[in-house]
């Protein structure tokens, strides 16, 4: 983390990981992941944008990394199977 | 070994030199003659580069900028409407902090058009953030491009430069040229070693968004480095020295400025007619000197500053205009001698390929001896040689 | 609406590494992060990426955050294919040749500004990659109609209404690419992430010129619900309205038969962008894209000959 002027790259180069950067306050609805309904196909896992959807291991059913989810709903839209739900977020 | 060629081959020489691992042009005269000879070596063998032939000199600048980054010495030149076009690349370069090495053979921007000599196209480039450096001959013009490179790679400077020559002046006539040997320009030059390449195995982002919490500490930085530049031409200037036994006054050269009554600060191969004029009116026991400015930017202010303690009146020479006001060398050296009481005054010529000629100049010595000894300038702008009637020249 | 086949055995059917790490700065929705994903399972990491202005610029994160696991450079709007250029030189003098030379830039950064730079590395057959991705107008700006915009589609400087304000279709940009010299073209949809990484990869595969047009909705600019960022994808390729094909030594190849395909409608009634369409208006949409659906059917006809 560059804090003062004497850390500073001698030109602008970034290579620090944007992992730390919580877009997950950007969202007003949040997916939910019902395990009995998801056939584990991965769908939602190909299509999120933001690397949000988490599977460990082929096999596992998929979870969601809410740090990150921006809550743009494709997982939904694209589950086969109707089993990722948006749920408001309450504040 | 002693060679015949212009400017422009000599420029060319110099990247070859250089062993410039990239070169991308875009023709435009009077430039045009740098891309070919680094064609022709590149054909040869005898120029190891990659030669790209871009399709406008944007173009030019932008492959160099990616080339830069990934660990390449870079080479282009340039003219006029050329350096025009390339603005938008020449502040990125510099944002990027790439050590591009440039000759530019100066010339006029249209409209109307006019393809010779002066120095507007390069002027209008001053705030960029490269290094300019002004070249009185041929050989200056190689031995300044080794020197630049030296100079732009510092890891504390890395920035671009151009070297400037004047269009047709230089770049079209024919003179002598020692051509250094290899083996001492390798000694005299290392190879680009940059700090942050394209690098597969330490991926980074080169030059992406900086918002405002940094934004004004990386333009420091830049500000600082053309600071320390100053001490890295005098250094490169005097390893240059050393190695090929050749040196060009440094920032600015004083010719004969000592005692002088009047001195006249001048830039590019008009120093070299001046310098003869001034020689000739010392015979005739009028003491007038020449002050070459060389180095444009950074700005030899503290050189100036001194000048002006020494000399009292001041002429400067500007090869180009600031439509609203006076030539931009001139306001240079004006604002650093700011707070002396020195007599000052502008002379504008040479313009759109108009020769300065020995009488133009003699014109101007007695003007400034004039002025030195009434204390009286009469205008602050005179445009030499004007065909207005007024029976002036 | 899905008419991929739902796999049953728990596989994934792309790689599962990704070059890219989440906390980046698309909007939600946004196709772009998505094609930018696909791209580097496709390459790996011996890829290097340059980029211009517009959103990609702003995407992988500001300073000093980058959310990419491959070297990136930036630069000016109008340079995308020169830089690239440069890059490939300069890896060439050092004797660099398993590394992937990527220029991505949009769809205004391609067909508008960067087209003279984009044409010159054609034509100097730079080894490289050139991916536009098209999210059809200029977005990081605000939505301003680019030479990429479909008929029809309202934008701040298109503002429709009624009347039709952009009565041409989009640039032909692949056609275009392919009379200045590319050895391999091919479209490419986030929709069909599959068939996105094969075309990729085989684009890897060949020395050369490659242009790749990348189909990349964006929520925002096309007034329409990021959920169906993905379905409006996926229409565009079943309407015809954005066909996947690629080109390569003078034949064309559909890489996704559409065997009869959907009204346009479908897919122009999904997108506040053309909700002022009359019938009328989408009629001539609709005979627009079927001309040009035929005639792209009529060269991969000729390719099979």
């Amino acid at each position: 983390m560059h804090r003062t002027y004497k850390d500073l790259p001698s030109e602008p180069v970034a290579m620090q990981s944007t992992e730390d950067i919580i877009t997950g306050t950007w969202r007003s609805i949040r997916p939910v992941v019902n395990e009995d309904k998801c056939i584990r196909c991965y769908m939602c896992w190909k299509y999120c944008p933001d690397m949000s959807i988490i599977v460990e291991k082929e096999g596992d059913y998929p979870t969601v990394d809410l740090d990150h989810c921006k809550g743009c709903g494709i997982c939904s839209n694209e589950c086969p199977r109707g089993a990722i739900k948006m749920q408001r977020e309450v504040l | 070994m002693i060679e015949m060629m212009t400017a422009n081959y000599a420029a060319a020489h110099g990247a070859r030199l250089a062993r410039a691992d990239v070169v991308a042009v875009y023709p435009i005269t009077p430039q045009t003659s740098i891309s070919e000879k680094c064609a022709e070596m590149v054909e040869k063998g005898e120029m190891d580069a990659k030669f790209m032939m871009m399709e406008s000199e944007h173009s030019a600048m932008s492959a160099l900028i990616g080339a830069s980054y990934v660990g390449a010495r870079t080479f282009t030149a340039t003219s006029s409407h050329g350096l025009a076009l390339m603005h938008e690349m020449l502040m990125w370069a510099v944002g990027a902090r790439r050590p591009i090495v440039m000759p530019v053979a100066a010339r006029t921007i249209g409209g109307p058009w006019n393809i010779w000599g002066e120095h507007q196209d390069v002027i209008t480039e001053r705030d960029v953030g490269w290094l300019q450096i002004f070249c009185e001959n041929n050989q200056e013009v190689l031995d300044t491009v080794l020197m630049a490179y030296r100079v732009a790679e510092d890891p504390e400077v890395m920035l671009p430069v151009m070297v400037i020559e004047d269009g047709f002046i230089l770049s079209h006539t024919v003179d002598s040229v020692d051509v250094p040997d290899q083996e001492a320009v390798d000694r005299y030059l290392p190879p680009f070693r940059p700090e942050h390449p394209v690098s597969i195995e330490r991926p980074m982002r080169h030059g992406g968004v900086v918002m405002p919490d940094w934004w004004t500490e990386f333009r420091h930085r830049i500000y600082l480095s053309q600071e320390v530049a100053r001490t890295k031409l005098l250094e490169a200037e005097e390893a240059f020295q050393k190695e090929f036994g050749r040196s060009y006054g440094g920032m600015m050269e004083l010719y004969r400025c000592d005692d002088a009554d009047a001195v006249l600060v001048v830039a590019g191969s008009a120093a070299g007619t001046a310098k003869e004029v001034a020689d000739k009116l010392r015979e005739e026991g009028k003491k007038v000197g020449v002050a070459k400015l060389r180095v444009f930017r950074p700005f030899p202010a503290q050189e100036v500053h001194h000048l002006g303690k020494k000399v009292r009146t001041v002429g400067v020479f500007d090869r180009s205009y600031t439509f609203g006001d006076g030539g931009a060398m001139f306001n240079e050296v004006r604002s650093a001698l700011h707070g002396q009481r020195n007599n000052m005054k502008n002379y504008i010529g040479g313009l759109g390929g108009r020769d300065v000629t020995v009488k133009n100049i003699e014109w101007i010595f007695e003007d400034l001896l004039k002025i030195a000894s009434s204390g009286k300038v009469d205008r602050t702008v005179e445009w030499v040689a004007l065909k207005d009637g007024s029976g002036r020249w | 609406m899905i008419d991929d086949p739902v796999n049953k055995h728990y596989k994934f059917t792309i790689p599962r590494e990704d070059l890219m790490t989440p906390g980046h700065s698309a909007c939600p929705g946004c196709g772009e992060p998505l094609a930018l994903r696909y791209l580097l399972k496709a390459l790996g990491p011996r890829t290097v990426i340059n980029l211009p202005a517009g959103c990609a610029a702003i995407i992988p994160g500001v300073w000093p955050r980058y959310s990419l696991k491959v070297p990136l450079v930036d630069h000016a709007f109008e340079c995308t294919a020169a830089v690239s250029s440069g890059i490939r030189a300069a890896l060439d003098k050092k004797g660099v040749e398993d590394v992937t030379v990527v220029g991505w830039a949009g769809d205004g950064g391609t067909v508008d500004i960067g087209l003279q730079a984009l044409s010159g590395a054609v034509d100097r057959s730079t080894d490289f990659l050139y991916v536009m991705y098209d999210n059809e107008a200029y977005m990081n700006t605000g939505i301003q109609c680019s030479g990429a915009t479909p008929c029809g589609a309202w934008t701040t400087t298109t503002p429709g209404g009624k009347h039709i304000q952009k009565r041409h279709d989009k640039k032909p940009i692949m056609e275009m690419m392919i009379a200045n010299g590319i050895v391999y073209g091919g479209t490419v949809s986030v929709a069909y992430p599959e068939d996105f990484i094969r075309t990729i990869r085989r684009a890897k595969s060949i020395k050369g010129p490659k242009f790749i047009h990348a189909y990349s909705p964006c929520p925002s600019g096309w007034r329409m619900d990021p959920r169906k960022a993905i379905e409006v994808s996926r229409l565009a390729v079943r309407t015809g309205m954005f066909p996947l094909y690629e080109f390569q030594e003078g034949r064309y190849r559909f890489t996704k038969e559409i065997k009869k395909r959907k009204p346009v409608e479908e897919y122009l009634r999904l997108q506040g962008r053309f909700k002022h369409l009359t019938p009328a208006d989408v009629a001539e949409v609709q005979a627009l894209v079927d001309r040009e659906y035929e005639e792209l059917e009529a060269k991969v006809e000729a390719g099979r000959r």
